[in-house]
Parts: C-alpha cells; sequence; structure tokens
C-alpha cells in the first residue's frame, strides 16, 4: 500500500523525516494525540496524588515530587500515594498496549484481552488462591500471572491449526472466557462471606492500599516488554495487511506474531497481578486512541498512554465521587469507558462515520 | 470484514435432492424430540431422591399423595418444566439474534442483556428491598427489554452492522456491570443473594414463577417461528432483501420484540444462563444448513435437551448437593464450542 495514498485517505498529514539511508515515517496528528495523552496523564496523576483524606494543593504536590517539600508532604505523597499512582500508570499502559496488539493481531476490535478470556483465566488464578487455598495478597498475585500465562497458552494452543488465524482466536478465546467464568462463579458460590466480599473486590480492580512492591515488578516487565513490542510495530502493521501480503513483505508471520501475543500476554497478566482484572481498558483504550489518532495501524503507543491516562482518570474519578477508597477504580473504567465508547459510536453515526 | 453471513454454512446438504433432505430434516426433528422426551423423563427421575421410571409413570398420570408422587409434582415437575421452556426460549433467542445481526458470535450475553437484567435485579435486592425470586421476574424483565431496546438503538438500527452492534453491546455491558459491581460492593447483603443468582440455576423453579414466565415465552417462541421465512430474507443482506419485497424494518422490530420476550423470561425465571443461546444454533447448522424455518424449531428442540441435560449432570456429579445448570451448560458448552471452532467448516462459517 503506498503511504501517501494512505495518509490522504485518513486525513492526517505524514511527515517523512530522511536522514542516508533511512526514512521515518512521522504521523502528525498521531504525536500530538499522544503528547497530550501524556500531558493528561501527568496531570491527572498530580491531582490524584493531591486527592484524598489529607488533601494537597498541585503546586506543593509538584514542589514535593522535586524533594523541596515538608516532612509530612513527602511521607504522604512519596510513601502512600506516589506508588499508587506509578500503579495506576503502568497497569493502564500495560492494559493499552496489550489490547492494541490483541485487536490488531485478531483483527478485531472485540479481540481484547478481556473477550479472549484471560481476564477470566488470572480471576481463576486469583480466586483459587482466595477461595481454595485462602493465601495473602502475593499468592494472590502469584495465582493471577500463572492463570493468566496458562490460558494464553491454551488459547494458543487451541486455536493452532497451520498457524494461528485471528478469527478462530477469537472464538477459541470466547469460549475459553465462558468457561473460566463458569469456574469463577462456581467458586464464588462456594467461597465464604468474608471470601467472597474479598474476592469480588479483587475481581472489580482496585489500586487501593499499592505500594512499591508492586511498582518495581510492573516497572520491570514494562521496561523491559514495551520496547520489544515497539520494536515488532512496523511488522505488525503489515500483518493487518493478511498472512499473506505480510509474508511477500518479509515479515516472518508466525514468530512475530508469537512474539507479540508472548508480550501482550505478560503485559496483562503482570497488570492483572498488580491491580486486579481492571475492566474494558484494554477493550477501550486501543479505540479511544484509535478514534483519536484516525490513524488505521495498530496504535500501540497512543493506545498505553490512553490506558495511562483513563486509568488514573477513573481512579480520581472514584475517589471523588465516593470518597476515599470506597469504591476500586474498576467500576469506574467499566462505567466511564463503556459510556465514552457509546458516545464515540452516536457520534461516528451522526458524522457519517462508520 | 472477518464477521461473514451463516448463509454460507451447509453447502453439504444443499447438493442433496430437495425430497430426500426434507425427509432427513423431519427424521432428524423426530428423533431430536424423541431424545428430549427421554431427557424429561430423566429429568423428573433423577435426583437426591432416585425414582424409578414406572413411579414416575404413576406420579405424572395416577396422582396418590405418596412421598414419592408429591417430589415429582412439587418439585421435579416444575423443574423440568421450567427447563424446557427456559432451553426452548434461550436456543430460540440465540438463533434469532444470530440471523438478525448475521453475526455467529451474538448472543444475549454479549449484547448486553443479560447485563441489563442483572443491573435491574441488583438495583431491586439493594434500593427495594425485593428478596424473593419471584419478585425479581419483572426486574429482570424490565433491564432486559430497556437494553435490547438501547443496544439496538445505538448500534444503528437500519444501518446496524455486526462490529458496531458487539461495540455497542459491550459498551452496555461494561457500564452496566461497573454499576452492578459498585451495588455490590456497598451492600455486601445484596452481594450474598446476587452471587447464587449470577450463575444460573433451576434449583428453585416452583409453579408461581412458572405461570409467571410461560406466557412470555410461548408468545416468544410462536412469534419467533413465524420469522423464519423473514430471517432467510435478512440474511441475503439488506439490498437482496428489499429487492426481493421483505420488510427488513418490520422484520427487525419483530425480532427485537421476541429476543426480549424470550430471554426476558428466560434470565428472569433462573438468572442469566449463558452458552445455550450461543452453541445451539452454530449445532442446529451444522445439522440443517442455512434455512432459518428449519433452524428454529431443531434450536428449540436442541436447547432444553442441553439444559435439562446439563441440569441433571449437575444433580449427579455433586450428589447430593447440585451444581448450578449455568456453571454446567457452561463447562459443557465451553469445550465442545472451542472443538466446533477447530473445525476447519466452523472457523469459516
Amino acid at each position: 500500500m503506498n503511504a501517501s495514498k494512505r495518509t490522504a485517505k485518513s486525513g492526517t498529514r505524514g511527515v517523512t523525516l530522511r536522514t542516508a539511508g533511512l526514512s521515518l515515517r512521522l504521523d502528525v496528528r498521531g504525536a500530538v494525540v499522544g503528547l497530550l495523552l501524556i500531558a493528561v496523564a501527568l496531570v491527572m496523576s498530580v491531582v490524584l496524588i493531591g486527592t484524598g483524606d489529607f488533601p494537597i494543593a498541585p503546586a506543593d504536590v509538584v514542589r514535593t515530587l522535586l524533594g523541596n517539600g515538608t516532612v509530612a508532604q513527602d511521607f504522604i505523597v512519596n510513601e502512600l500515594r506516589l506508588p499508587r499512582v506509578l500503579v495506576g500508570l503502568l497497569v493502564g499502559a500495560a492494559l493499552g498496549m496489550g489490547g492494541a496488539i490483541f485487536q490488531s493481531i485478531s483483527r478485531n476490535p472485540l479481540g481484547s484481552p478481556d473477550v479472549i478470556g484471560l481476564g477470566q483465566g488470572a480471576a481463576a488464578g486469583a480466586l483459587t488462591a482466595i477461595v481454595l487455598v485462602k493465601g495473602d495478597s502475593n499468592a494472590v498475585a502469584t495465582g493471577a500471572v500463572l492463570g493468566g500465562v496458562l490460558t494464553g497458552l491454551a488459547v494458543y494452543a487451541l486455536a493452532w491449526r497451520q498457524g494461528v488465524h485471528g478469527y478462530r482466536l477469537v472464538l477459541v478465546g470466547i469460549g475459553t472466557s465462558a468457561t473460566f467464568t463458569a469456574v469463577n462463579g462456581y467458586l464464588l458460590t462456594q467461597a465464604r462471606h468474608e471470601d467472597a466480599a474479598r474476592a469480588v473486590m479483587w475481581l472489580t480492580g482496585s489500586l487501593n492500599g499499592r505500594d512499591w512492591d508492586q511498582v518495581w515488578p510492573l516497572l520491570a516487565v514494562c521496561a523491559v516488554l514495551m520496547p520489544v513490542v515497539l520494536g515488532q510495530a512496523p511488522n505488525l502493521r503489515m500483518l493487518e495487511m493478511g498472512d499473506d501480503s505480510a509474508y511477500a513483505l518479509g515479515v516472518r508471520v508466525e514468530r512475530t506474531r508469537m512474539v507479540l501475543m508472548g508480550a501482550a500476554v505478560l503485559l496483562v497478566a503482570s497488570a492483572t497481578a498488580a491491580a486486579g482484572p481492571v475492566a474494558f481498558v484494554a477493550l477501550v483504550a486501543p479505540q479511544l486512541a484509535r478514534r483519536l489518532t484516525r490513524s488505521p495501524g495498530p496504535n500501540l503507543l497512543p493506545a498505553a498512554w490512553m490506558g495511562a491516562a483513563l486509568l488514573v482518570t477513573a481512579d480520581w474519578a472514584a475517589q471523588r465521587a465516593f470518597g476515599a477508597d470506597q469504591l476500586p477504580v474498576g467500576v469506574l473504567t467499566g462505567m466511564l469507558g463503556g459510556a465514552y465508547l457509546l458516545w464515540l459510536l452516536v457520534t461516528e453515526r451522526r458524522a457519517g462515520r462508520i | 470484514m472477518t464477521l461473514v453471513s451463516p448463509a454460507k454454512a451447509g453447502t453439504e446438504t444443499a447438493s442433496a435432492p430437495p425430497r430426500w433432505r426434507t425427509a432427513r430434516r423431519v427424521t432428524g426433528l423426530a428423533v431430536s424430540l424423541g431424545v428430549l422426551l427421554a431427557i424429561a423423563a430423566a429429568s423428573i427421575a433423577i435426583g437426591a431422591k432416585p425414582i424409578p421410571l414406572d413411579q414416575v409413570w404413576h406420579g405424572l398420570f395416577h396422582y396418590s399423595g405418596s412421598d414419592t408422587d408429591v417430589v415429582i409434582r412439587d418439585v421435579r415437575l416444575p423443574r423440568t418444566i421450567l427447563g424446557l421452556l427456559v432451553g426452548v426460549g434461550l436456543g430460540l433467542a440465540g438463533a434469532v439474534i444470530q440471523a438478525l445481526t448475521r453475526n455467529p458470535l451474538a448472543d444475549p450475553g454479549l449484547l448486553g442483556l443479560n447485563a441489563g437484567a442483572s443491573a435491574a435485579v441488583v438495583s431491586a435486592i439493594s434500593f427495594l428491598g425485593v428478596t424473593s425470586l419471584t419478585g425479581y421476574v419483572w426486574f429482570a424483565f424490565l433491564g432486559t427489554a430497556v437494553v435490547s431496546v438501547l443496544v439496538y438503538a445505538l448500534g444503528g438500527s437500519r444501518s446496524a452492522t455486526p462490529v458496531r452492534l458487539a461495540l455497542a453491546g459491550t459498551a452496555v455491558y461494561a457500564a452496566l456491570y461497573g454499576y452492578v459491581n459498585a451495588v455490590e460492593l456497598l451492600d455486601t447483603a445484596a452481594l450474598d443473594k446476587m452471587r447464587f443468582w449470577t450463575v444460573g440455576s433451576l434449583a428453585s423453579a416452583n409453579m408461581t414463577v412458572l405461570r409467571q414466565v410461560a406466557p412470555f415465552l410461548l408468545v416468544g417462541a410462536v412469534l419467533a417461528v413465524l420469522l423464519g421465512r423473514s430471517l432467510n430474507a435478512v440474511a441475503l443482506g439488506d439490498d437482496t432483501a428489499r429487492a426481493l419485497g421483505s420488510n427488513l424494518n418490520r422484520t427487525r422490530a419483530l425480532s427485537m420484540i421476541a429476543v426480549t420476550l424470550l430471554c426476558g423470561a428466560a434470565t428472569a425465571a433462573c438468572g442469566p444462563i449463558a452458552f445455550v443461546g450461543l452453541i445451539v444454533p452454530h449445532l442446529v447448522r451444522a445439522l440443517t444448513g442455512p434455512d432459518m424455518r428449519w433452524i428454529l424449531p431443531y434450536a428449540a428442540v436442541l436447547s432444553p435437551v442441553l439444559l435439562l441435560g446439563a441440569d441433571v449432570v449437575g444433580r449427579l456429579v455433586t450428589r447430593p448437593a447440585e451444581l448450578q445448570v449455568g456453571v454446567v451448560t457452561t463447562f459443557i458448552g465451553g469445550p465442545l464450542f472451542i472443538y466446533l471452532v477447530r473445525r476447519r467448516r466452523m472457523a469459516q462459517l
């Protein structure tokens, strides 16, 4: 496909940067949207750090983050609230990028990790840890990662038939997801009352009480996997044109798909271990990013920024609307993301862009 | 676009001579009815207290008031009839939704209908203090109706493409489940009721519930079966259907009414039972080919077979306790669905 033709059609302006032997096309609108989303995420982070039983003005938050705050502010900001916000940003970014990869590979806007059953698989692992083993939070996190990764492997293996076709992946994922939903529903009915409340809290996805112990592993996973994913992004873009065309253009189809899916599964599973299966970010963030950038590609980075901005905003809204730590963030991501997607669908229809 | 019309399945049956095909379909339907009768009898006979088949017969037709007869008449019979009706409702609703959206993945769950029912029921429990199953029925029904209209309108009623409809359904689903979770977390008493309602069970069936939902299910079922011919036209695509003189808007409106009646009543009676509506039409299409006039009756007969069968299995595996039928249908249905997807013909549907 001709690059200039595509940009003309989708209404975006691309700038081609050329040096000796290397050329890079820069999507201006995509870059601007990405920068704006980062700005939103950072501003909301500062506001979120200032929100709580002990409110701090944004200027003081920034000063404290730079190391010039009072002792009390320093403790509250750096020890209590900063790790929570960082977990929120990282979880949002990991879910957004993981979702974008899955939707691109399955070539289906519904092919997000939630629909493919990773969320349910991770939840089954965590519920087993809560209900059957009665483990602590480390056991729950381990259970979630194990459940998510095993489910990812199972879906990939079951969808394999001389290669993995996107549509079959979604269908197998839906079957797996439904099976695990039944497992989870059954485990919930077997739980004692207080275990059930804890399980539902976990299942909803929450940032309450997250500290540096959750930040470091997640940061490590993101720091390793995100560059790998971005390195494969051009190949992913060609994969969207179909396996045969991608082959002809020199992409090793199955290997690319395996690397990207492995990275996406790990990103989503680690995010789930840190904050629970926060509903819907992985499904809605890539869709929103794509509609904002109006770019046809996988939109990996904008999706990650969008996920981070969405999660931090939802956490702030949850705290403002219901009081500190009353309701977990997952309640709001579903409601906000769902409402926003509906609004986009309606406006798109009105504008005749279907 | 990867989601293709179901009309391409079953080219195999199309090659047989027409009269043979009809004979084979009628025979198949008769055999399925026989299986359904056998499963219904098993559903009355099997349970915490096994009852021999001759006593089942006796209890049904020569009621004498003995303990066994009371068990049959007051417990097993309502449960079996409810399973039958709900099965018919879910199967028909699934077939109609899949034909209407031309999407083989569409089912009441994906379109957010179950979420609508859940949201209405959790509100009823938490805010209005409704605690009885007979009280839930109307709320579940209302929730389903509101959501079906909403999703259809948002999906772009006249220009509803499969993906838009599915996205609208998922968005409504997510928004409503956020709400359901919020209420459950703030009100743990409601959570305690909801976690048992959500899995879907036939265990609490009684004559009152049966009388409440049966009229809706029957009307919906008749409407759905009558829609077969019009839905065949829908499968051809909007333009062709119009050119053939089919009134698409009427078909869509009537289909939505049928789905709401069937699905709303089924969910109201026994909670959201996943997957029956998704998987049975797939199985049936493999048997009958794409003709909705045959798919609908087959779905109506085979869905209760799956549902009652799952209910019986649920009573057997953890005897004397029970596994909820919703859990069993998904345990059976999930792997079966994956197996079907792995078969080449299914995946290319």
